[in-house]
Order: C-alpha cells, then sequence, then structure tokens
C-alpha cells in the first residue's frame, strides 16, 4: 500500500491503496462511484471508460500509479454546474441505450472524439467506436446522438 | 437469536408516510438504506387480491406502484407509468414504479417472453381503473355531486363546469385507505384482477399510444443510476468464484498460501465442487481468486469435437420428441411430387454474454431474514429457490430486483445470486459477487444448438403442396427458465445438488411460426440429451425468442428455396401461401418502403463484381406479433464478408403503449441479430468452453451497423397490445442470408454467416 494522489472529477483525493489496483475499482470501491463499470476487465468492451486528461481510457487497464497527478473525469462529472454536457443532452434527447450498461465507453468516448474532430465524418465515426461494445444493440441510437451532438456544436460554434 | 426483520408492507406503506418503498427509479440506492431501517417480523407477500397491493397513493399524490415485473432495459416501466397515469388521469412524473422486491410486489411470473406488456399490464391497468372508481365515488361523497358529474385532471377531481369544487387524489387517499378487494383470476405471467371500474375505452387515451421519453434514461446518461453492481450494503465484502477446470472435474484441494498474502484476503469457501473467496474490496477478491491454487481432478470429455456437433447430434438417439403441426398427408405429397426441394439449416450453441457479468449481493442471517439483491427477471422464482439452498422458510428470504445489464433471456444473473448466498453463508456477512468475463461468456447459460431439416413437395404445376419439418434441438430448458429450485443454480449443482429443474423444451414450427397455408404441412420437434447433467458450460436455456431464430432461420430460408425452385419473387411467393391480413400487411410495408424489387432470386447480375449487393426478406409470427424484415446487404465476393446495409422492419403487436421505446427495442433486437447471425458461436472442445471473451466470443461492433434501419410501427388500438422485443429478433438470420443468396445465388445454410461460411458457399457454387 501506498499513498496515490488522484484528482477526480476536480477533487484531490489521497488514497492508501495498491499502486498496481487499476484506476477501475479505486473509482468505485474507495470513492463509491457507480460509474465506470466492470464489463470485462481486459479492455476489450469500454465500460469502464473515463477521461484521463481528456483522453478516453480504460479504466481496468490503467493502474493508479499511473493515474496520480493526472486530471481523471468519470461520467458523473460531465455535467457542469447541474447542466448535462452537450453530448450527454444529445443522447438523452434521442433516447438512446437499451439496459445503458454500456454507456461510459460511448458517451465519453464521443466527448473526447468530438473535442478533437468536432464533425467526424461516418468512416471516422466508426472507425473511434469500433473497441467498444454495446451488446443490446443501440448503435442506431448511439450514431444518432453522436450526430446530433455534432450537428449542435456546428450550430452554437 | 438474532432480531427478526420485518418487512410488512403496510406498515412500511404507513411508516414511510411518502418515502419509497423498496427499489425507484428515482434512487435505486435507497434500497439498503430503507432495509436497514425497517423494524419487522415477517416478509408477507402481499395479495394480489388488495387493491393497495398494486398501488398506493401517499400525500404528495405520488402515485406508487408495486409490480413483480422488472425492467430489462427496454422501457417496461415507463410503459407501466404509462398505462397508470392513463386510467387514473395524473401526471406520468407522479408515478413511482416499485419492481420486483418480493417484499412488496406480487408475484406476476417475472418477465420473460416478451409477455410485459401483455399479459403484466393487465392487472396494472385494471387495478388503476379500480382505484379510479373509488376515488370517485370518495370524491363524490365529499363534494356532494354525482359521480357522472365528476372529471379529472392532473389528480384533481373536480365538478364538470365548475373547478371551483374540487378535491385532489392525495387528499382523498389519505382520508380513506384505497384497500378495495379485488377479483383474482389466473397466475405468474397471466395474473390478473378485476372489480367494479372498467379501464377506458382505446380511444379516449391521452397518454398511451404516445412517445414518452425513457423514465431511466436520463439517470443513466448523466451517470446517476444505481444498477445492482452499485448497491452496497453496510459491512460488504466482495465475493469472487473459481469454477472447475473442465465440465465434471471435482475437487482435490487447495493451495492457499498466495492467496492468504493478498492483503485483504478474508476466506476461501470451498463446498464439494463450489470454490469461492472473499475478500474486504473487490481487487483483493480478484487478485485472492488467482493466486488460488485449486487442483482438480482431470475433466469429462463430455462434449464432442467443435466440428463433429451436427453430426453427434443427428447420430444421437433423441430424448422426446412432438409433432407440433399435421394437416393433410405430408408423406403422399412428397411420395407423389414432380419435384422435391430439400435443405438442412444448422444454428450453433450462442451465449448471452451479457455486458456486465452477473452481479449479486446477498445478505444471509440464520435465524433471521436473508435479503437478495440481484438482476434475475423471476425475482419470486428467486426467492423459493434460494430458501431452498439456504433450507429456511421461503418467508424468511427477501429478493429485490434491482437492474443489472441487459439480459436477454435467463443468461446466469441468477446462477450468480446463489454464488452470493454460498458464499454470504459462509462468511456470516453479506457478500457482493460479480462474475469476471470468462464466468458469464463461458460459465453463464447457452442458447441451444439446432438442426432443421426441411422438404418440401412441387406438383407439375410447380405449385408447393407440402413441407415437412423435423428439428433435432437441444432443450430450451436444460437448465429450467423459472430458476425456483436450487438445484437450478450452477453454484448449487457444484456442492452436490442434484439439477433437478430440467424440462424438454423443443424447437419447432407450430401455431407461433409464421401462418403460411399449405395444404399439407408436418412438423417434428425432437430434444437430443443434454452433453453433461450437472454444472455444464453447455447447458442450455433461454435466450432472447428461444429457438426462434434458428427454426426461423431455417424456415424463411425454406421459403425462399422453395420459391427460387418454382421461379418465384420471395414475396409474391409468401403472399401466394398466406390468407392472414396482418401477415401481409407487414410484409406489404416492409417491402413497399425499401422500394422491394419484384422478381425471382438470385439477381442476375450483369458483371461479376468484388461487392455483389442483395435484398431478403424474413416473415416472423410470435404470440399475436408480426414482423416483416427486408434486409439489404454486400457480400464480399473475395474475402466473404457480408454487412448487412439496411433493414426495414415493419412491426404488429396490437395497440402500442410507447412508440418511442418501441422503436429503439426493436432497432436495438435488429442489431443484436445481425451480432447472432453473423458473428455469434460458442466454440468449445472436449471438456470446456473456449469462448471466454470478446474475442474469442465477437459480437457486432460499430463497422457492422447498418447505414440505414427503418422501423414501421402499425398500431391496431383496437387490439390487445402482444409482445415486443424478442419478434423481430427471429427472422433477421433468414433475412440476410437470403439476401446473400440473392446476391451470389450462394446459399448459406449454417449459421452463423461468417466470411468462412460464406466463402465456402462461393467457392462451392463455382466449382458446381
Ligand atoms: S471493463 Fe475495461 S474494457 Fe471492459
Ligand atoms: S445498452 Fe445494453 S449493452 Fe449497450
Amino acid at each position: 500500500m501506498s499513498v496515490a494522489s488522484l484528482k477526480v472529477n476536480g477533487r484531490v483525493h489521497n488514497l492508501d491503496v495498491d499502486p498496481k489496483c487499476p484506476l477501475l475499482y479505486v473509482l468505485r470501491d474507495n470513492l463509491e462511484l457507480t460509474n465506470p463499470r466492470f464489463g470485462c476487465g481486459v479492455g476489450q468492451c469500454g465500460a469502464c471508460t473515463v477521461l484521463v486528461d481528456n483522453r478516453a481510457v480504460r479504466s481496468c487497464q490503467l493502474t493508479v500509479a499511473n493515474a496520480a497527478g493526472r486530471e481523471i473525469v468519470t461520467l458523473e462529472g460531465l455535467e457542469t454546474n447541474g447542466k448535462p454536457h452537450p453530448v450527454q443532452a444529445a443522447f438523452i434527447a434521442e433516447q438512446t441505450f437499451q439496459c445503458g450498461y454500456c454507456l461510459n465507453g460511448w458517451v465519453l468516448t464521443a466527448k473526447a472524439l468530438l473535442d478533437k474532430n468536432p464533425h467526424p465524418t461516418d468512416a471516422e465515426m466508426r472507425r473511434s467506436f469500433e473497441s467498444l461494445v454495446c451488446r443490446c444493440g443501440s448503435h442506431v441510437g448511439i450514431f444518432a446522438a453522436i450526430r446530433r451532438a455534432s450537428e449542435s456544436a456546428k450550430r452554437s460554434a | 437469536m438474532p432480531p427478526k426483520l420485518e418487512i410488512s408492507r403496510r406498515e412500511f406503506v404507513k411508516d414511510a408516510g411518502g418515502l419509497l418503498i423498496g427499489f425507484s427509479l428515482a434512487d435505486s440506492g435507497i434500497v439498503p438504506r430503507v432495509l436497514a431501517a425497517a423494524p419487522a417480523e415477517t416478509i408477507t407477500a402481499p395479495s394480489p387480491s388488495r387493491l393497495d397491493s398494486w398501488l398506493h397513493i401517499d400525500k404528495e399524490g405520488l402515485v406508487h406502484v408495486f409490480t413483480g415485473k422488472a425492467e430489462i432495459g427496454m422501457g417496461v416501466s415507463t410503459a407501466y407509468a404509462q398505462i397508470v397515469a392513463e386510467e387514473l388521469d395524473v401526471p406520468l412524473n407522479r408515478v413511482v414504479m416499485v419492481m420486483g422486491d418480493t417484499s412488496v410486489t406480487t408475484n406476476q411470473g417475472g418477465v420473460g417472453g416478451s409477455t410485459s406488456i401483455m399479459l403484466g399490464a393487465k392487472p396494472l391497468r385494471n387495478a388503476s381503473a379500480n382505484a379510479r372508481y373509488m376515488l370517485m365515488q370518495m370524491a363524490s361523497q365529499r363534494l356532494g355531486v354525482p359521480a357522472d358529474q365528476l372529471e379529472v385532471k392532473d389528480g384533481v377531481v373536480r365538478v364538470k363546469g365548475d373547478a371551483s369544487k374540487s378535491v385532489a387524489y392525495a387528499e382523498l387517499a389519505s382520508a380513506g385507505d384505497l384497500n378495495d378487494t379485488l377479483k383474482v383470476s389466473g397466475d405468474g405471467f397471466a395474473l390478473n384482477v378485476q372489480g367494479p371500474g372498467k379501464p377506458k375505452d382505446p380511444s379516449e387515451y391521452s397518454i398511451v399510444g404516445k412517445p414518452v421519453p425513457r423514465e431511466d434514461l436520463p439517470p443513466k446518461i448523466l451517470g446517476r443510476y444505481k444498477y445492482v453492481t452499485d448497491v452496497r450494503v453496510p459491512g460488504m465484502l466482495h465475493g469472487r468464484v473459481i469454477r472447475p477446470s473442465g465440465v465434471g472435474a471435482t475437487f482435490v484441494n487447495v493451495d492457499e498460501t498466495a492467496a492468504k498474502a493478498v492483503p485483504g484476503f478474508v476466506k476461501t469457501v470451498v463446498k464439494e465442487n463450489f470454490v469461492g473467496v472473499v475478500a474486504e474490496n473487490e481487487w483483493a477478491a480478484i487478485q485472492a481468486a488467482k493466486a488460488l491454487r485449486v487442483t482438480w481432478t482431470e475433466p469429462k470429455q463430455a462434449f464432442p469435437e467443435q466440428q463433429d456437433l451436427y453430426a453427434h447430434m443427428r447420430s444421437v438417439p433423441v430424448k422426446a420428441s412432438r409433432e407440433t403441426l399435421k394437416r393433410g398427408d405430408v408423406d403422399v405429397a412428397l411420395a407423389s411430387a414432380a419435384k422435391k426441394v430439400e435443405a438442412s439449416y444448422e444454428f450453433p450453441f450462442q451465449s448471452h454474454a451479457t455486458m456486465g457479468p452477473g452481479c449479486a449481493v446477498a445478505d444471509v442471517r440464520p435465524g433471521g431474514i436473508t435479503t437478495v439483491w440481484s438482476g434475475g427477471q423471476k425475482p419470486h422464482e428467486l426467492q423459493k429457490g434460494y430458501a431452498q439452498l439456504l433450507r429456511v422458510p421461503v418467508d424468511t428470504v427477501r429478493v429485490v430486483w434491482v437492474e443489472d445489464a441487459g439480459s436477454y433471456g435467463r443468461p446466469g444473473f441468477e446462477d450468480t445470486g446463489a454464488d452470493a448466498v454460498l458464499l454470504s453463508a459462509a462468511t456470516g456477512k453479506p457478500v457482493r459477487v460479480q462474475w469476471m468475463r470468462e464466468d458469464m461468456t463461458a460459465w453463464g447459460t447457452k442458447g441451444p444448438a439446432v438442426i432443421c431439416d426441411l422438404a418440401a413437395a412441387l406438383d407439375a404445376q410447380g405449385e408447393a403442396t407440402a413441407v415437412r419439418f423435423t428439428s433435432r434441438a437441444f432443450s430450451g430448458g436444460e437448465t429450467h427458465f423459472r430458476p425456483g429450485d436450487a438445484g437450478n443454480y450452477l453454484g448449487a449443482q457444484l456442492t452436490g445438488i442434484p439439477n433437478t429443474s430440467g424440462v424438454d423444451e423443443f424447437a419447432q414450427w407450430g401455431a407461433e411460426s409464421a401462418p403460411y397455408a399449405f395444404q399439407n404441412i408436418h412438423a417434428m420437434a425432437h430434444v437430443v440429451p443434454a452433453f453433461y447433467d450437472s454444472a455444464s458450460p453447455l447447458r442450455t436455456t433461454h435466450l432472447r425468442d428461444p429457438e426462434g431464430p434458428a427454426t426461423s432461420f431455417a424456415t424463411e430460408s425454406f421459403m425462399d428455396e422453395i420459391a427460387a425452385a418454382t421461379g418465384a419473387d420471395p414475396v409474391e411467393f409468401r403472399f401466394k401461401h398466406l390468407d392472414d391480413a396482418r401477415a401481409k400487411a407487414v410484409l406489404t410495408a416492409a417491402t413497399q418502403k425499401a422500394g422491394w424489387d419484384t422478381r425471382p432470386s438470385p439477381k442476375k447480375a450483369a458483371t461479376e463484381s468484388d461487392i455483389a449487393k442483395g435484398r431478403g426478406i424474413g416473415l416472423s409470427t410470435r404470440n399475436g406479433t408480426y414482423v416483416g424484415t427486408v434486409a439489404e446487404v454486400e457480400v464480399n465476393r473475395k474475402t466473404g464478408a457480408v454487412r448487412v446495409t439496411r433493414f426495414v422492419c415493419a412491426h404488429d403487436c396490437g395497440l402500442i403503449i410507447n412508440p418511442e421505446a418501441l422503436r429503439t427495442t426493436i432497432e436495438a433486437n435488429l442489431i443484436q441479430s445481425i451480432s447472432r447471425s453473423l458473428k455469434e458461436e460458442v466454440t468449445f472442445n472436449r471438456s470446456n468452453v473456449t469462448s471466454v471473451d470478446w474475442v474469442t466470443y465477437p459480437v457486432a461492433r460499430a463497422s457492422d451497423v447498418p447505414d440505414r434501419v427503418d422501423v414501421i410501427l402499425i398500431n391496431h388500438p383496437e387490439l390487445p397490445s402482444t409482445g415486443a422485443g424478442e419478434p423481430s429478433s427471429r427472422a433477421v438470420a433468414a433475412a440476410i442470408a437470403n439476401a446473400v443468396f440473392d446476391a451470389t445465388g450462394a446459399r448459406v445454410r449454417q449459421a452463423p454467416l461468417t466470411p468462412a461460411r460464406v466463402k465456402a458457399a462461393l467457392d462451392a457454387l463455382r466449382s458446381a
């Protein structure tokens, strides 16, 4: 055990944890956050996605030691002043998802993608999301939401 | 004796005085808190004959609705809320659903067969109509005006034409008890109640039938929703299970040295062949499970080599047989046929492979009340099964359903709950268990492998006069889909409890299949015996639309094969053999929207390019729901890769409650069906399932999503609502295979249509 300093959703936490522990379990067990979620534990699905320095990262594959000192944002940290992030708003407007268990991956990867590339082509979108799983098959709504978010960014630009 | 924990529902409702009981969508995290605060003696399940077993109006006017059903990610809870809000004339956001807590909801058989709206809504609708009836009587007395001169708006009863005279439901309900007695009929899925209050005529509907946003989605997307994975109970430990090294392997010994060195390690639990480990936190449990050195005996060679699966199914003596359709004399027609068409179709084992591996929390209290939080679709069955597992009376076990990842049937969430029960009983502490990915994909239950043999007789005019269908399949109920026995659970079987829960369920062509009116039809279904009768990773049970995708893959592919043999367009051929107006209507709607090109398949391509395009149709019916699906595909002739570029799906399930939720549910079913049609196949060797994760059990990804999906909803307000969800899964594999045939002339009769299979069919065509 050793003390790691984690900055999550804008707050710094000093935690006495195994530095080799994947960030996922520390966020869930120590900080009692409910997102990210455990899906596979081996980097294949994206259910455990968080933003680390605004890049979508799989928290089941990132050790606490490597996460320390970086800017970590989880799904619950995406809102500002109680207002949903535009990407979240687009997913809500499209009524995307069946069970929603997968959605940390899709929402946060979409946010990271649109920040870098506000108007991705269909092919770019598919490429960015190819490594994510949605077992329920909610993809039609997912793509619609991302297009909506991209459009609304265009309008407000 | 430890103090007993009483959860008397009526006391609860009173004491809570506006507090939510059990799980609510608004804040499911309340579950453990309410439980912790509850004083109690017994857990009496509410009687369906009492109105207040179904709903309760609190002093704020919130309508709490209690249902034994569960939300499995398709918006059923929102549809229920719409139905209740409609009958009571209250705004939708005043309805709070309390679902699947055995201590406060009636036993409605849980979720299954896409019956939640068709059957599950009935008692809620009738109970709501009766509540409204009672409230109107009370208001009539209070206001001194006959009930027929009263109207309701937003939960306030007022005198027609004089809004100054009014009284709110909240006021009425707090003055008198809404505890009328209702007449009960049926049980399980068919449970219904009736009283003097009659439901509205559908023509008066203003909430039902409207696209209403699903209430669970904003909290999910904002990260506030609590799944069963997020249930935390004070003092809770974390468990992981260690499965045998293969089917039939038995426990020899365990070396705990390395596991004990993991900080936070608590205990290794061994009960016969059930092995688990408990630790203070999740990471410790995972590490300890890895570090445990378990020695097992050599596993049994219970399975055939994978490539011999279908040969095995054909050669093994069948265990049970059933004739499911018989009309005319197929033997005579086939014997005198001018031409015969024959084909066999094969469908593999598939895995539920839920997005989140199962999770459950159990708090076993000997001599007290045991509570289990589970995402299993049938909480009242689990209550019985877990009580049996613990050998305690049923009314000392409370099962609280909390949403888990989408389940598509009976994926094994029940088994996770049993694992948690066993680990909690062994440690005397509440234990949370989440499976690892391989525990779900490899050791979770499977959808059965199915073979269908078909034959048709054509007369001298080329007309199809007879069809014969014969299936050989593993039972859809090797593991009973109603998990009400201890022997039903994987963990329990590992402890030595015999698996006595199975039933024979057939892959059938019968009353539930597309209603083709051939003169002569004969359908037989055979069940082949399970490979191994206890704790088998290839044990089969319900997976979305049990057997439907497999049998429809066969029958709907075969319709196209007959059409091709008679030189007919596949849609025209179907029309010729259909009398049913609703079946014809979905075919018409789908093909019109798709701009169906009427001609026989395969398409005559002027030049043979690398990418061949085609279109295919599939018709399915299920429990009164009709679906016509057009698939358009591109086939890469070089690689055999198939991509669905467009779906058009016309869907008729009678009265539509929430078109928006219905549309997204159908879309998701279609994408999941692409996955099952093109990719999913459980792999195994002689002793083990070798599909363990998303690489070895691939599913549809972003690149597999069609460019366009059109869903056409056909509403029949005059008809009862029938199932939605599963019916649209049924004929997708056939529609895709038919489109591949249309594009290339190659008929693929084995699912999934992987590039290798399609390539092989293309090569065979070329060398023919
Ligand atoms: S849980 Fe991390 S990628 Fe699946
Ligand atoms: S919505 Fe269920 S896994 Fe994506």
